[in-house]
């Protein structure tokens, strides 16, 4: 191999998306908004709870979705970040008695932190090398989590069991179906935020990173801070569906973090649509039901499905629910032709 | 100083683990410029087959040689088939695909040979070597076939003419493609070669870990630290990466209080890391300069 220092021309980490194509047209919204709505009025307690499920990986895959199609960065390790917001509120429910709601922004700010923290040596990352930390850092947080040494406050390999809320006020609807709407009003709240940001400087700051580093330093973006910056806002939002994740299952123990919530998360966005916000809920309803429809084939099935459709997506729709809306859309206008 | 010595001996036994997983991960760093996440359930799933024919009574050396034949073919196929496709693909994308085959093959172990932990024999037996306190045969055992692997490597690369097609074909393709050579075939086979080496580093560590399908997530973690830390680009440097690995975490696990078997992938993490920040070419590799 010759001596001679190597150049590269870096490849694009992500393809771009441009910004008008993030996000749904009001009509479409209004219409997915009133199904989310109503659906729970007329189904099983089981389903609520799975629908809350789906807002919550949701609302963590769009998190990741924020800090890939947004600014380009690679993330293997966001079960880190879901464990920390899961843990937190835990532990502040169970061992300080703090309100359900309130444990929310907590976690959301702790892992603000800690995704910002991490964000500063993945800062000089890219590409592979990022994805390689990170992955690192998802086989690492169940091991951390287990040490004796937190055992007070996490319950060591046992985990912690949280009480579920009550509806406020009276209210007289069940446990789940308050549960439903309370996390319905966060991801909404989260999803109009996340659309604004992406829509503003930041946002636009995020996206000529992604595009094009150097050119978009040269425009006098501060690529540290703002690459830094995704890294704390993705991380912030999967803590909050963490902590959501935690009050939704009653329950957070260790091994419920292990790289393959990671991976089912990173597998959500690619089949939601890397950069399409509206594909998250897509991509949470695939790594929410799919596991469900494999395990029922054959026991411990579900990692080949996942795999097997995984490599489809790649080959036939590379760009995952957006395409496939897409496609849909134009159908659509041509028959009203 | 002989627990120092014993812990450093024991360190290199493991070492040498890493080292093979180190550079299988090199090799196809190498080829694709990617690091291939599915290197250490590819190696779990190559044991699996090796395990699977002793069972039905084929001898340990015979199934052994059996294993890297069939782990190299497979390397060849999973390239042509599922990643010669990606090649211009956006990083993400590859990194998609990865995670699906790590996801397919964890998977299909599982549902062929179940989930319960399997006892490994090893050829080496586990007496003291030369009636030494420090380490076993088995460890020892390990060692030579790492270093044998790794001259055989050196020479391949070194003295045949394919060995140099394949040096070039990884650092300037184009140029390698005019003086004719198939560069693309030069990429599988470079798949298969890293699939052959990981296998014998499943096959090697499968005795001390034991047998099941999620055995090598913390072992492929310890392989990338170890090619980060000897340089991504550079096989050698990988495996002087494996062993100083090896060394690093039984000396932090004997002599700081407090961080034992619990803290072991952490401490990966922290290695993986401190390297990426201070030194992102590591100990051997080049420097990547950007072009803007």
């Amino acid at each position: 191999m010759s001596a001679a220092e190597e150049i590269v021309a870096e490849g694009q980490a992500v393809e771009a998306v441009p910004k008008r194509a993030m996000t749904l047209g009001t009509g479409t919204s209004l219409v997915v908004l009133a199904v989310l709505l109503l659906v729970p009025l007329v189904v099983k307690n089981f389903i609520i709870f799975q629908m809350t499920m789906l807002l919550i990986y949701g609302v963590a895959v769009l998190a990741l979705n924020i800090l890939t199609g947004g600014s380009g960065q690679f993330s293997l390790g966001q079960s880190a970040f879901y464990a920390i917001g899961a843990y937190t509120s835990a532990i502040l429910m169970e061992t300080f008695n703090v309100n359900y709601a309130l444990t929310l922004p907590v976690a959301g700010i702790i892992c603000f932190g800690a995704g910002f923290l991490f964000g500063q040596p993945a800062l000089r990352l890219s590409g592979v090398y990022l994805a390689l930390a990170t992955f690192a850092l998802a086989t690492a947080m169940p091991q951390l989590l287990k040490l004796g040494y937190f055992e007070k406050w996490t319950g060591g390999v046992q985990g912690l069991v949280v009480e579920k809320p009550d509806a406020p006020f009276g209210l007289p609807i069940g446990q789940d179906m308050w549960l439903y709407y309370f996390t319905l009003a966060i991801t909404i709240a989260i999803y109009v935020a996340s659309i604004n940001l992406l829509r503003s400087r930041s946002g636009r700051a995020f996206m000529a990173i992604r595009d094009n580093e150097i050119a978009a330093s040269a425009m006098g973006i501060n690529v540290a801070l703002y690459k830094t910056l995704a890294f704390g806002v993705s991380a912030g939002i999967t803590g909050v569906a963490g902590g959501l994740g935690a009050i939704a299952v009653q329950f957070v123990a260790p091994d419920s973090f292990t790289i393959t919530l990671a991976i089912q998360l990173f597998l959500g966005m690619v089949v939601g649509g890397v950069g399409w916000l509206p594909g998250s809920i897509v991509g949470a309803a695939f790594i929410i039901f799919v596991p469900n429809i494999a395990e029922g084939v054959s026991k411990g099935l579900s990692g080949a499905v996942f795999g097997v459709l995984l490599f489809l997506v790649i080959f036939l729709v590379p760009h995952g629910a957006r395409q496939v809306a897409m496609v849909a859309q134009q159908l659509v206008g041509k028959l009203k032709k | 100083m002989e627990l120092f010595a014993n812990q450093v001996l024991a360190g290199i036994a493991t070492g040498a683990i890493y080292a093979c997983m180190a550079l299988a991960v090199v090799m196809i760093y190498q080829a694709i410029d990617h690091l291939n996440f599915a290197q250490g359930e590819m190696a779990m799933f190559s044991t699996f087959i090796s395990w699977q024919l002793m069972q039905w009574g084929v001898p340990y050396w015979l199934a052994f040689v059996l294993t890297l034949g069939f782990s190299f073919v497979a390397g060849i196929a999973i390239e042509r088939v599922l990643f010669k496709p990606l090649a211009k693909a956006p990083i993400l994308t590859n990194v998609a695909g990865f995670i699906a085959l790590y996801s397919i093959i964890n998977s299909c172990a599982g549902l062929i040979w179940d989930f319960t932990i399997k006892q490994y024999p090893t050829p080496f037996g586990s007496a003291p070597f030369l009636g030494s306190q420090l380490i076993s045969t088995h460890q020892a055992g390990m060692i030579g076939i790492t270093l044998l692997m790794l001259l055989g490597l050196f020479f391949f690369f070194r003295y045949t003419r394919i060995g140099l097609a394949m040096r070039a074909a990884a650092s300037v393709p184009e140029s390698a493609r005019l003086v004719g050579i198939n560069t693309s075939w030069m990429i599988a086979l470079g798949w298969g070669m890293a699939a052959a080496i990981g296998s014998v580093a499943g096959m090697m560590i499968a005795p001390v870990v034991f047998l099941e399908p999620n055995m090598m997530l913390g072992v492929l973690i310890y392989g990338f630290a170890a090619a980060v830390l000897g340089g991504l680009t550079s096989p050698f440097g990988a495996v002087i990466g494996g062993f100083l690995v090896g060394i690093f975490e039984n000396l932090v696990g004997t002599y700081i209080p407090g961080v034992g078997n619990e803290l072991k992938l952490p401490i990966a993490l922290a290695l993986i890391i401190t390297v990426l920040v201070v030194k992102p070419a590591g100990l051997f590799g080049r420097p990547i300069v950007k072009r803007v």
